[in-house]
């Protein structure tokens, strides 16, 4: 088998010979650069939605409008801002914890740029209202068939570098990134299969009640596969990284994984609660989704006890307050998220507010902060100069986490406001507000409260982009990759703190 | 014996040494969720089979239905409606698997930001859906939707409708090859019969040709497609009276003081079985 590296086999010797070699990390300067990027514009689109919701005369013509936007908006987070993320956190650990270059620096551009082709497709193809209309799967079947080489190049890269690792033992971030690989290619092959009928026009195979379970097995799956499992090993990697501790516990990061990666897959459904599907599709999705409660819960666990004996450092280190606020939201998200699955919760909060501040916990708390975590610590390692302004930093922290805050807050107040007005009966038993309009009208202040704590986290961004900008500025010309010298034969058994 | 497999240098360990075993059984784990939930709906659940008295769209619904989705309007209005009381009353009777069975894309949506639009056809003359689509506020006062001008003032191409048809009926819609071929032709007479109506309502003329109609004729259908055809006599003739009066501005009687008389509202109980 090729996993067994011959290497591997042979008698020890004292003193092994020293591998020689060079991590490639040009391509996750560039993988990060793209993240903040992409991030700005993302989030602007976001902003540009919740004013248009208070405010309609902010829709701009046909091509800017909130129907058209609001892909690009998920998209241009989820995939754009979260998967240059992603990328540029597994570029960087995979190799380090391989202790190899990248399988092929060919591919490693051809991901990245292809990528960046794929982003740009989406924002002219989005605003022009080329769209499947399914949920984060919006894109027609040419940028689908561009995204399935992408990702099989990514994967072959990845492989490729697994199979010439020089550490025997797999470190538990890379389990992670080997289900994010596997589960997004069978989710997008599933979801996006249809039947052209021209270039950009497309029908899925899959009518009615099938079309829409097979959307949200894929929906809530790219949240649990692509916005949850690399975040999962981004954390295991980069935060005992910045604690400088070990992670907490190795037998949890074996229960959790397992458990997560088979629990998720079940919990689609419960976005169908109360709707067409079969009931016990949607029980099913219910009590697998409560079930997921726990394995996420231990990713949390696993993450905050890692800081034991180290919280002290959150004092100086911005890095990982963010790192900690981060887990913190997904801690929250992953309870609520179980929460509203319940039948009697979703029959409240489906089709509310609450939805989107469940997302936005998750995508800006979680993803988000992460996300800024994980570019402190490597913007002045890739660039080889300290950090411009670590108050500066500070203020992002800050100014990010009010703005989450006061984004949620008023999309809780809105969302459970109008689920009650929806089903609120007078004492003769006819709708007490049978005007929709009434509920609407009711939650429109909240939309600007929404838009103030959007903005408030995008300007947090501007802090970001400015703060590497600078520090970009003042970098070395020369940024070779460094030169690492490993023993050929992994002598010791891989430890439980990333080695690199 | 789960110890051991945990356990610091325990079986798990030596999987971390085989990435490609490692791979395939993290599939199987992603796997076996998805084959129990799809099975029994792919192989043995009939409730995706139509009834048998069940209409599928006319060529123009199917325009009008790929312009509700490259305008977005599913991510604003859902498509279903759930079996509860309140949502009954509000938007009509619940919505069942069977009547999504042409639906490819479904559009149930996941957020109303505005109302629910499975049982809108029939609710409104054709009239308040141009007056609706060009000015929202102008129909329902406070509405955040966002004006959509430009499809009273685009053509419909038809062009490609036989192609979008031939598309849908591999997926399993029942077209004919008659209804493929003269797709067109059939869209332009349903279109024009919406264009006379929308005139005798006091609208504009010369929408015969343009997107707007095509989308009238989409969003009359939703909920009736196993009922027999539209739609227009959901509404009292008075009911109708009154709502054209309001749109088109000539107003005999008294003017209407509140937002209920300007707006028809939903039937207050459904009148389907």
């Amino acid at each position: 088998m090729a996993d067994l590296a011959p290497a591997a086999t042979a008698p020890p010797r004292p003193r092994p010979a020293l591998d020689v070699f060079r991590y490639d990390d040009a391509v996750v300067r560039l993988f990060v650069l793209a993240t903040i990027g992409w991030g700005f514009v993302g989030m602007l689109v976001g902003a540009l939605l919740a004013l248009q919701l208070p405010f309609p005369e902010a829709n701009l013509g046909p091509y800017l409008t909130f129907g058209r936007l609001r892909p690009l908006h998920t998209n241009a987070v989820i995939f754009a801002f979260a998967g240059n993320a992603i990328f540029a956190a597994i570029y960087y650990s995979t190799q380090r914890l391989c202790k190899a270059r990248m399988f092929s620096d060919w591919m490693s551009r051809f991901h990245f740029w292809g990528w960046q082709a794929i982003i740009v497709a989406a924002a002219i193809t989005l605003p022009l209202g080329i769209t499947t209309s399914k949920e984060y799967a919006e894109l027609e079947w040419p940028i689908d068939v561009a995204i399935t080489v992408v990702w099989v190049v990514f994967a072959v890269n990845f492989f490729g570098t697994l199979w010439r690792r020089r550490e025997k033992h797999m470190y538990v971030a890379l389990w992670f990134y080997i289900a994010t690989i596997v589960t997004v290619a069978v989710l997008h092959l599933g979801n996006s299969m249809a039947i052209p009928s021209g270039l950009w026009n497309s029908y899925p195979i899959y009518r009615g009640v099938q079309d829409a379970l097979v959307q949200w097995w894929y929906g809530h799956n790219a949240v649990a596969f692509f916005l949850t499992t690399p975040f999962l090993g981004l954390m295991y990697y980069f935060l005992p990284k910045a604690a400088e501790r070990p992670v907490f516990s190795y037998r949890l990061s074996i229960i959790h994984f397992w458990s997560l990666v088979f629990i998720y897959i079940w919990a689609g459904p419960h976005h169908l609660n109360y709707t067409a599907v079969p009931e016990w599709a949607a029980t099913l999705g219910m009590v697998f989704s409560v079930m997921l409660w726990m394995p996420s819960w231990g990713g949390m666990i696993n993450g905050l006890f890692t800081l034991r004996g180290a919280w002290h450092k959150l004092c100086e280190s911005v890095v990982l307050k963010m790192f900690v606020i981060g887990i913190t939201f997904y801690g929250m998200a992953t309870f609520e998220g179980p929460m509203l699955s319940v039948k009697t919760v979703n029959a409240l909060s489906h089709y509310t507010d609450w939805n989107i501040a469940h997302v936005h916990s998750g995508a800006l708390g979680w993803n988000g902060f992460m996300t800024f975590g994980m570019i402190y610590w490597l913007v002045p390692r890739l660039w080889k100069r300290p950090l411009w302004s670590p108050r500066l930093a500070n203020a992002h922290f800050w100014i990010g986490t009010i703005g989450i805050l006061l984004y949620v807050l008023a999309m809780y107040t809105s969302g459970i406001t109008q689920g009650l007005m929806w089903r609120a009966f007078d004492e003769t038993g006819r709708l007490l507000y049978p005007d929709f309009m009434e509920t609407l009208l009711q939650i429109r202040p909240m939309y600007w409260v929404r838009l103030i704590g959007g903005t408030m986290y995008l300007g947090g961004v501007v802090l970001l982009m400015v703060n590497v900008w600078q520090t970009l500025r003042h970098a070395p010309r020369d940024l070779s990759d460094p030169a690492v010298a490993v023993p050929a034969v992994s002598a010791t058994p891989a430890k439980q703190i990333p080695v690199a | 014996m789960f110890n051991r497999f945990i356990k610091a240098n325990g079986r798990h360990r030596t999987l971390e040494g085989w990435p490609f075993v490692f791979t395939a059984l993290t599939a199987l784990a992603i796997l076996t969720g998805t084959v129990v939930e799809f099975a029994p709906l792919f192989l043995v659940d009939d409730s995706m089979t139509p009834p048998p008295e069940m209409a599928v769209w006319t060529p123009l619904e199917i325009a009008g239905r790929d312009l509700y989705i490259r305008e977005g309007c599913n991510n604003c209005h859902s498509q279903m409606v759930r079996p509860f009381r309140q949502e009954i009353e509000r938007y009509g009777d619940y919505s069942t698997a069977a009547e999504t069975a042409y639906e490819s894309p479904h559009l149930w949506g996941s957020k109303r930001t505005g109302p629910d639009l499975a049982r809108v056809g029939g609710k409104y003359p054709h009239l308040w859906h141009v007056r609706h689509m060009e000015d929202p506020r102008s129909t329902s006062p406070g509405s955040i939707m966002p004006d959509y001008p430009w499809l009273l003032t685009r053509r419909m191409d038809h062009a490609d409708l036989p192609a979008r048809l031939r598309a849908l009926r591999t997926v399993g819609l029942p077209y004919d090859d008659a209804t493929i071929q003269n797709a067109a032709a059939l869209a332009e007479a349903q279109a024009a019969e919406i264009a006379a109506e929308v005139v005798a309502q006091g609208g504009p003329d010369r929408l015969a040709d343009k997107e707007i109609t095509a989308l009238v004729a989409y969003l009359q259908r939703l909920g009736t497609l196993t009922e027999p055809p539209p739609a227009e006599d959901d509404l009292e003739p008075h009911e109708i009276d009154e709502t054209l009066e309001t749109l088109t501005g000539t107003q005999p009687g008294e003017p209407p003081t509140t937002d209920e008389e300007i707006l028809p509202l939903p039937p207050e109980t459904p009148d389907r079985p």
